[in-house]
């Protein structure tokens, strides 16, 4: 039972760290129809900034309680202009072609930046400054059961960062706007929504909340290097299906449903199908309830 | 025209086995091993890119699954060969009397066929539930299939494992693979020419009218996956006892998405826009060694830029005709839509 309990604790922080990828997914797919597969990609130089600016926080010497808080900033910030970049210069002469080329051109984005990052950043793994952002303590010990302060920090980051992002969706105006063009762009532009800077609004806040995962799971594992991306991108995305694609709330929902299916796999002795598990699960969603745990039908119109 | 269409048949596919045999025999043993390595992935290549454009480029449906596929024909034939091989080997030469080079072939196919086989049957477990779904649903169940495929057969010890599988009998040359590639070009060709290959077409172009006029889009959605798989097998097998080693690595999504890229790089649809960026897109790679650290991320940017440039792809959906070729009296590039080996 105490295990069990430990690995549904594991299960949250990892699965937190899915749904704030898997986040940035959704909106994008929300308001693009586009699988933005560079997604996985801007985590990871989320959390390859996290580690330069973590680093520098420790050599500048910075109070402890703003190492974190700027070590996050930063890397935020960095993924914001990265986020925006990729879509002006990738994604936005490509609005009028097939989805599909967009979908190659996304490809292309997600090869360039891995191996852009193996070129800067050098192949091999780089170590996290976690000791030095956040040193290891338990904050809940309960006989075998223990809560760590990084899991605490991971999962109250994420759900500030998720109800920050409800409320901007759905009570500010840039949120209906994103809505709006989320749900016709052609008639959001009609009445005079800029859809443009909607859609690059839409990257950027994806690109933040994905270098927010990137620095979270710099804590628990850390353990950074260019290729990181690719698998948590992948299974982000896998979450955002299941939560029903488009659909934000959903995003969260699948991303923990995910994390915690994922831990429980892997915490009972079958860690190397750990990766299967999440596709079969994917697989057996589409088939049974293709629109995802939250996503409304999608009708075919002739 | 009075030809009748099963002599014509005959003759391109006796033309088709002398030119690959002249290829194999004259040309490819004066070609440096290196070299002759990358024209050998070319070739497996070929096969990969023009099975798949029979799933995603004729038939619109997306699937990026096709390392999948790959992985069951390389291990299944190669678990055949590597097993059973010992056994059969001696058998063909000693009591039936064959050549050695005939044995080899002979086993080379036939474990080539089963494994292709099994991956058409993945193909069709894969399609039937999954082919109710659509568009970027499929894709991403695609997806994951290829890589529960990976997964189980990281699990299986008898295939080496996490190990990788290792010592497969190097059986596959320059003439078995561009023989297969050939193959694939003319199936595939001739399959989407037909009266019944014309229901792929329809499908891609609007399901719902497709189903209007009475063609099962279940059923064609099927055959497409049935077909592009099995010739995923094939190149797999190929892949397998050309290289001698196998380890899952080799085939992750990253590689289905190669063969993506080199099916809407060469134009959706156009059997040899695939074999042209087939062989566009295992040569860069190989060209750009010139430059080491940064051929990765030129192949990358390259690729980027062709999307934004010529977002239909080299060829559109347009096809290389040798007798358009001929007309236009410019016939540098002419063997390359029929048979991919003369080019070289």
């Amino acid at each position: 039972m105490a295990t069990f309990i430990q690995q549904l604790l594991n299960g949250l922080a990892w699965g937190s760290v899915y749904a704030l990828i898997a986040l940035g997914y959704t909106m994008v797919y929300g308001v693009l129809k586009l699988i933005n597969f560079a997604h996985g990609e801007v985590y990871m130089m989320g959390a390859m900034t996290g580690y330069y600016v973590g680093r520098w926080t420790q050599k500048a010497d910075l109070p402890m309680a703003l190492r974190l808080p700027v070590t996050l900033l930063g890397a935020m910030a960095a993924c914001a202009v990265l986020g925006f970049a990729i879509e002006r210069l990738a994604y936005k002469p490509l609005r009028s072609a097939s989805r599909l080329s967009a979908l190659i051109t996304a490809i292309g984005v997600s090869l360039l930046l891995q191996n852009a990052g193996q070129l800067v950043f050098g192949a091999d793994p780089k170590y996290f400054p976690s000791d030095s952002l956040l040193p290891y303590s338990e904050v809940v010990s309960v006989g075998e059961v223990v809560l760590s302060n990084r899991q605490l920090v991971i999962m109250v980051t994420a759900v500030v960062l998720m109800v920050a992002l409800m409320l901007f969706v759905q009570r500010t105006r840039l949120g209906r706007a994103m809505r709006a063009v989320a749900t016709d762009k052609n008639a959001a532009q009609l009445v005079g929504i800029p859809v443009d800077r909607i859609i690059s609004l839409t990257f950027v806040i994806g690109s933040v909340l994905a270098a927010a995962a990137g620095v979270l799971v710099g804590l628990s594992n850390p353990k950074v290097e260019p290729l990181m991306g690719i698998m948590p991108g992948l299974k982000a995305f896998v979450a955002a299906v299941l939560g029903g694609i488009g659909n934000i709330a959903g995003a969260m929902l699948g991303g923990v449903l995910l994390g915690l299916v994922e831990v429980l796999v892997s915490g009972y002795g079958l860690s190397t199908y750990r990766d299967a598990v999440a596709f079969a699960l994917l697989i057996g969603f589409l088939l049974f309830r293709p629109t995802g745990l939250l996503g409304r039908p999608d009708v075919a119109k002739v | 025209m009075a030809i009748p269409p099963g002599a014509r048949l005959a003759v391109q596919a006796a033309a088709t086995v002398g030119v690959v045999a002249l290829w194999a025999t004259a040309i490819a043993p004066q070609i440096n091993p290196y070299y002759l390595q990358v024209v050998d992935y070319i070739g497996i290549n070929i096969v990969m890119a023009v099975s798949l454009n029979l799933i995603n480029g004729h038939t619109g449906q997306f699937s990026i699954g096709h390392a999948g596929f790959m992985a069951l024909g390389a291990y299944g034939s190669a678990a055949i060969t590597y097993y059973g091989g010992p056994h059969v080997l001696p058998w063909l030469t000693d009591a039936i009397g064959l050549p050695k080079g005939a044995a080899e072939g002979m086993l080379l196919n036939g474990a080539m066929l089963a494994g292709g086989l099994l991956a058409a049957i993945a193909g069709v477990v894969v399609g039937i539930p999954t082919l109710r779904l659509r568009g970027d649903y499929l894709a991403i169940a695609t997806l994951g299939f290829g890589e529960i495929i990976r997964v189980i057969i990281l699990n299986l010890d008898v295939v080496g494992g996490a190990r990788g599988f290792t010592d497969i009998p190097d059986l596959a040359g320059p003439f078995w693979i561009f023989l297969w590639a050939a193959i694939t070009v003319l199936v595939v060709a001739r399959l989407v020419a037909s009266t019944k290959g014309l229901a792929f077409l329809a499908v891609r172009e609007d399901e719902i009218a497709a189903e209007a006029v009475g063609i099962s889009t279940t059923r064609t959605k099927v055959t497409a996956f049935l077909i592009g798989a099995f010739f995923a097998g094939i190149g797999g097998g190929l892949f397998a006892h050309n290289v001698t080693y196998l380890h899952t690595n080799m085939f992750t999504f990253m590689k289905s998405i190669e063969f993506i890229v080199m099916v809407v790089l060469g134009g959706m649809g156009s059997i040899s826009g695939s074999v042209l960026a087939a062989i566009v897109l295992t040569t860069l790679p190989e060209a750009l060694r010139a430059i080491d650290k940064y051929r990765m991320v030129m192949y990358a940017a390259l690729l980027i830029v062709l999307m934004l440039t010529r977002p239909q792809g080299l060829m559109g959906n347009r096809e290389l005709r040798l007798s358009r070729l001929m007309a236009v009296f410019r016939g540098r590039r002419g063997g390359v839509a029929r048979a991919p080996g003369a080019a070289s």
